[in-house]
């Protein structure tokens, strides 16, 4: 017998582009963190090491106040499109086939498809319209309805692999629906939920566009500050704040990557 | 549970994107329809003029002059999204494929690690490239460290920068989708066609490229899509020097305050990528979404 032609899995040259891309993907951001440890005020000349930049950003007034500001309505938005997400990917997964569930699920995925700048134009039309003027939480509404698809996906996932065979001996030993509910899938779903809700959270602190365009005085979030400084100017002040906000993506995000591993 | 109550269940989620997201991009379509008046809102009556002045202007005698002002907006907006969608592609295939042909215990650490830049804050990603790109930046302070030039490259603020911040912010948005396509194909056939001789180029061609067709059609619409209403690149890393359709918009939302003009952009970007997802919808949602 003769052998095969080569081995399909080794593509050779592939190793390197694969790096190459990888490199690409990272070395901006490390470029930007590390730049936030730089002592001097010219942000792109190195001196040494220095944390007094994260100090100088943290002692900030209206940093602080853009970040009071992101983080309720991301801890609001969050909150409401969990529970949202959860009781839609309940009906979706759990529910029989009803008229006008093509045209639901897309509704529900018209979040991920328009460009934001459509998003945050026609809201902000609609909401000078109908004359909602409530602050903040004009912002809380627009940002739970982009996370209700991002909080729906683990949801959705973790229904489709959780064993439909408990949920059934449940019933069988005449489990009323509620107390299926409390007592079988939530707890079940719950690292679902959880993964859900954190990339809700993720996803409402990431929005800069919409909250641009919606922002009025005093509900600045933290990227819109920081967009209006950068219009001033590079600071090392911007490459401290912005390393933070980094920092706390990064960690929701590997604290869901955690939640949706620990199923399997 | 009876189909009453999966609707229940579901109608939180179609009440609250219906009300704020449909209904608002109804509003918008129909306020492309109507007059700006003086103060920056709109009134009546309905006409079409939103749209004539996409490509005339209107001259004192009310004759319709051609000019191509906003079409070369346009055109150049979608010009720079295909050719970043291109070279997201290029990058995107080796990788997806490299991620492909991984033994299976390391292939999720990969993908999140590709995926992981999604979820970080895109107006921080794009900042990253001007901390670079700059005159002070950290090509130009080396370059001149090293004595290769004496005085700054102009790297920043032109259409470069604008093409490599966007594929940048997307390039996950084409890899994931064709992981996915990629990795669900039988690896028998690409053995079978190993086994017939073929050589490695008439695999790709002719085996894997068509098994991967689908991811390639969901990540190059995932990728165009925001890059045609793409907002911060052009203005952070072109310096607003050159408009694009998402800054248009924004202006006239803003600064220009002619509602009618900003809403008949947007219901045109929306057209497009709607009518794109629409046509390609089964095989956008056999794909899945990223992550």
């Amino acid at each position: 017998m003769r052998a095969r032609p080569f081995d399909w899995r080794k593509t050779p040259g592939i190793a390197p582009f694969a790096a190459f891309a990888i490199i690409f993907l990272y070395a901006p951001l490390v470029v930007l963190v590390i730049y936030a440890f730089n002592a001097n005020n010219v942000v792109t000349i190195w001196t040494s090491f220095s944390l007094k930049w994260f100090g100088v950003a943290i002692q900030d007034q209206a940093i602080r106040d853009a970040t009071f500001n992101s983080i309720v309505v991301a801890v609001a938005s969050t909150i409401l499109a969990t529970i949202i997400a959860t009781l839609g990917a309940l009906g979706l997964e759990r529910g029989p086939n009803f008229r006008g569930r093509g045209t639901a699920i897309g509704l529900v995925g018209l979040p991920l498809v328009v460009p934001e700048i459509v998003t945050a134009v026609t809201t902000l039309v609609f909401f000078s319209g109908i004359g909602l003027n409530l602050g903040l939480f004009n912002l809380i509404i627009a940002h739970t309805v982009f996370c209700i698809p991002f909080a729906m996906l683990p949801i959705q996932a973790r229904l489709k692999e959780m064993p439909a065979g408990v949920e059934e001996a449940a019933r069988d030993l005449y489990a009323d629906e509620r107390r299926l509910f409390m007592k079988v899938t939530l707890p079940l779903l719950a690292p679902g939920i959880m993964s859900g809700a954190m990339l809700a959270f993720v996803t409402s602190l990431d929005d800069f566009i919409i909250s641009l365009m919606l922002a009025g005085a005093g509900t600045t979030t933290l990227p819109v500050y920081i967009y209006s400084m950068l219009r001033v100017g590079v600071t090392p002040e911007i490459n401290a704040i912005s390393t933070l906000l980094l920092l706390l993506s990064l960690i929701f995000v590997v604290a869901a990557l955690l939640l949706t591993r620990k199923r399997s | 549970m009876t189909p009453r109550r999966a609707l229940l269940l579901l109608l939180p989620s179609i009440l609250m994107i219906g009300i704020f997201m449909a209904v608002p991009m109804i509003v918008g379509l129909v306020y492309s329809f109507m007059t700006a008046d003086s103060t920056g809102g709109v009134e009546m009556p309905f006409t079409f003029d939103a749209y004539i002045s996409l490509l005339y202007e209107r001259d004192f005698d009310d004759t319709l002059l051609f000019t191509s002002d906003y079409l070369i907006i346009i055109l150049r907006s979608v010009g720079v999204a295909a050719i970043v969608t291109l070279l997201c592609l290029v990058m995107a295939l080796p990788l997806a494929w490299y991620i492909t042909c991984q033994p299976e215990r390391r292939r999720p650490g990969l993908l999140f690690i590709v995926s992981l830049p999604f979820w970080i804050n895109m107006l921080i990603r794009t900042y990253c490239w001007v901390l670079i790109l700059r005159d002070q930046g950290l090509i130009n302070i080396l370059l001149m460290k090293l004595g290769l030039i004496s005085s700054p490259l102009p790297l920043l603020y032109n259409n470069g920068a604008v093409f490599l911040g966007l594929v940048y912010t997307f390039l996950p948005f084409m890899v994931l989708p064709i992981y996915a396509t990629l990795e669900r194909q039988d690896p028998k056939l690409i053995e079978a066609a190993f086994d017939l001789y073929a050589t490695r180029w008439a695999v790709a061609r002719r085996v894997v490229w068509p098994l991967a067709k689908p991811g390639v059609i969901a990540g190059t619409l995932l990728v165009f899509a925001p890059a045609l209403g793409s907002y911060l690149a052009p203005d952070l890393l072109g310096g607003g020097k050159q408009l694009y359709i998402g800054n248009l918009i924004q202006m006239q939302f803003s600064t220009s305050r002619n509602w009618p003009f900003g809403a008949a952009l947007a219901t045109l970007i929306t057209v497009v990528i709607l009518g794109a997802m629409i046509w390609q919808q089964k095989r956008v949602r056999r794909v899945g979404l990223p992550l």
